[in-house]
């Protein structure tokens, strides 16, 4: 679990950031998206204890990390977004190094050691020099050293950037493979990262929070007014007519498109579905449905309306 | 223990890396030369004693001194990795984030470099051993400017810590450890250039006036004090360097 109330940073003049607060519920991945600049790595240093907050109240699985560091951090599995770890050390060395320093000893480290190593895919790397690993090694062994003390709340800082996108591919697949046991906060600029690993997203914009949403645009949909896209084979007049006059719709948008069909942007009423209305009235007149679907708006657009209006502030 | 795992890093890395091979040969070549060189000089000239009944002056009147000499050029290049690299490397977010008081974190990365010291001090043990083949050794004397040199040593390691807990470049923080400990060590070399009470002052801060006693066989608690008083403030001021990253931001 992972609770940020009215937190504020900062740094000399710098405002890094302002008055966030957000939640994260035991298990839940949250995606923390924002223009680079905006203040995510440091909310995330907060959260993993690299410095307090200057006001505001941080707690990771319950413990608040200005009153009890120490053991905010023992519940917290951090990979910083810069991390090239000791190029001296071996694979396995390091990670040993991280148990040490967890203090865990004995059968403990020995199964926890080989887990990580095969859950990272780092077993037949486990003798080579840090140093002489790829990217995307180097990557592994930092995911491999944030899960190594089965942490209950998880922090990643661009987990993703500078990998090849089977490494990507690897990377969603292993933080998907922790949704419900494990709290994930991911910080990303790759949009569909979020909505293939996180629950929710959470945008910070300027260091202030603009937006949170539903990361699976279905389920935005279903929050949404219910918009609904509709294209048909039909002559424009007579459909705008038929669809505006069902009772479930609000509003409508029509546009003639140069295949022959119509574009038919459909805004319900509140509560109201009007799936199958339309399609009953469309069926009625002999026209041909080729398109029926709810609009929710991308990742993309909603990340641009919401930072953008801090350009303009 | 996490204060062991954290040690045992530090002199890990000491132990993979080239530096302290090369930094063993050039402390030892240097040492050796300087013991060698005051040892003919002693026996040619002798000062008036007695030298066949009192070798072991050769060694008291020439090789801590020296030995000292030779730690203040090669320390910084120990110290100049211990927070520099990390820096760099970005392993101290890493560092910083385990749950490790910063007190463990600097005391690790001093002990581990005392601990060099006093192996590279312990190895220079071969010139008074050297010498009481020839002649017995009053071991006393010999014990006490030892524990100047590693009441030296860890003043040194100290100074460098906090260089090295400024900067993210290794290059930066030993040049400007060097030019530190020169300075210190050199606070009282010319007496013409002081006021008689600036050189009072200048001889209470200097390195070497504070090692002379140690180095001719004298244990004095003044000196004992004022070495115990540098490592200390050095210390307190890299944990507050560490601390200032609650209102730097960067790393």
């Amino acid at each position: 679990m992972i609770e940020v109330a009215h937190l504020r940073k900062v740094f000399g003049a710098v405002t890094a950031v302002d008055d966030v607060s957000f939640r994260a519920e035991a298990g839940e991945a949250i995606g923390l998206l924002g223009p680079n600049g905006s203040g995510k790595t440091t909310i995330m240093r907060t959260l993993a204890g690299y410095f307090p907050p200057t006001s505001g109240r941080v707690a990771v699985a319950g413990i608040d990390v200005t009153a009890a560091p120490l053991r905010a951090r023992a519940a917290v599995g951090y990979l910083p977004e810069t991390a090239t770890w000791y190029p001296e050390l071996r694979v396995a060395e390091f990670l040993g190094l991280c148990a040490d320093v967890r203090g865990m000893r004995g059968a403990t480290r020995r199964a926890r050691l080989a887990a990580v190593m095969e859950g990272c895919g780092l077993a037949e790397v486990s003798r080579r020099l840090i140093g002489a690993l790829s990217k995307g090694y180097r990557q592994r062994v930092g995911m491999a050293q944030a899960l190594l003390h089965e942490p209950a709340v998880l922090i990643l800082d661009e987990p993703t950037v500078g990998l090849d996108p089977r490494q990507v591919i690897e990377i969603r697949a292993l933080v998907r493979a922790l949704r419900g046991r494990t709290t994930v906060l991911l910080s990303t600029h790759i949009l569909s990262e979020v909505a293939t690993v996180c629950d929710r997203v959470v945008i910070i914009d300027r260091g202030r929070l603009v937006g949170e949403e539903r990361a699976d645009p279905l389920a935005r949909a279903e929050q949404g007014a219910g918009s609904l896209l509709v294209r048909v084979v039909a002559p424009v007049a007579a459909l705008t007519t038929a669809i505006a006059a069902l009772p479930e719709v609000a509003a409508i948008e029509t546009r003639a498109s140069d295949d022959g069909s119509v574009h038919v942007v459909v805004t319900a009423r509140p509560g109201a579905a009007p799936a199958n209305a339309i399609v009953a009235v469309v069926l009625a007149h002999g026209w041909r449905l080729e398109e029926l679907r709810p609009l929710a708006p991308s990742l993309e657009e909603l990340f641009v309306s919401l930072t953008g209006k801090g350009a303009a502030r | 223990m996490t204060f062991l795992a954290l040690l045992r890093k530090e002199l890990r890395a000491y132990a993979v890396a080239p530096l302290l091979y090369v930094v063993a040969a050039v402390f030892y070549g240097l040492s050796g030369f300087f013991f060698y060189t005051q040892l003919i000089y002693f026996v040619q000239y002798g000062f008036g004693f007695n030298i066949l009944g009192n070798f072991w002056v050769a060694f008291i009147a020439g090789a801590p001194y020296s030995v000292s000499m030779v730690l203040l050029l090669v320390v910084p290049l120990l110290t100049m990795r211990l927070l520099a690299e990390e820096r760099k490397l970005g392993t101290i977010e890493w560092l910083l984030t385990a749950p490790v008081r910063d007190g463990a974190l600097v005391a690790a990365k001093l002990l581990a470099c005392v601990l060099v010291v006093a192996g590279l001090l312990l190895g220079t043990l071969a010139y008074p051993l050297f010498l009481s083949g020839v002649q017995p050794v009053p071991w006393a004397p010999v014990a006490a400017s030892y524990l100047g040199l590693l009441l030296l040593g860890i003043s040194f390691s100290a100074v460098g810590l906090f260089i090295s807990s400024l900067t993210d470049s290794q290059v930066v923080a030993a040049v400007a450890t060097l030019g530190v400990l020169m300075a210190f060590w050199a606070l009282s070399w010319n007496e013409a250039a002081l006021t008689p009470a600036g050189l009072g002052a200048a001889a209470s801060l200097s390195m070497f006036d504070h090692f002379e006693g140690f180095s001719r066989g004298v244990i004095d608690a003044g000196d004992l004090a004022y070495f115990v008083a540098v490592a200390t403030f050095f210390v307190f001021g890299t944990l507050r360097v560490l601390e200032a990253r609650q209102w730097r931001g960067r790393r």
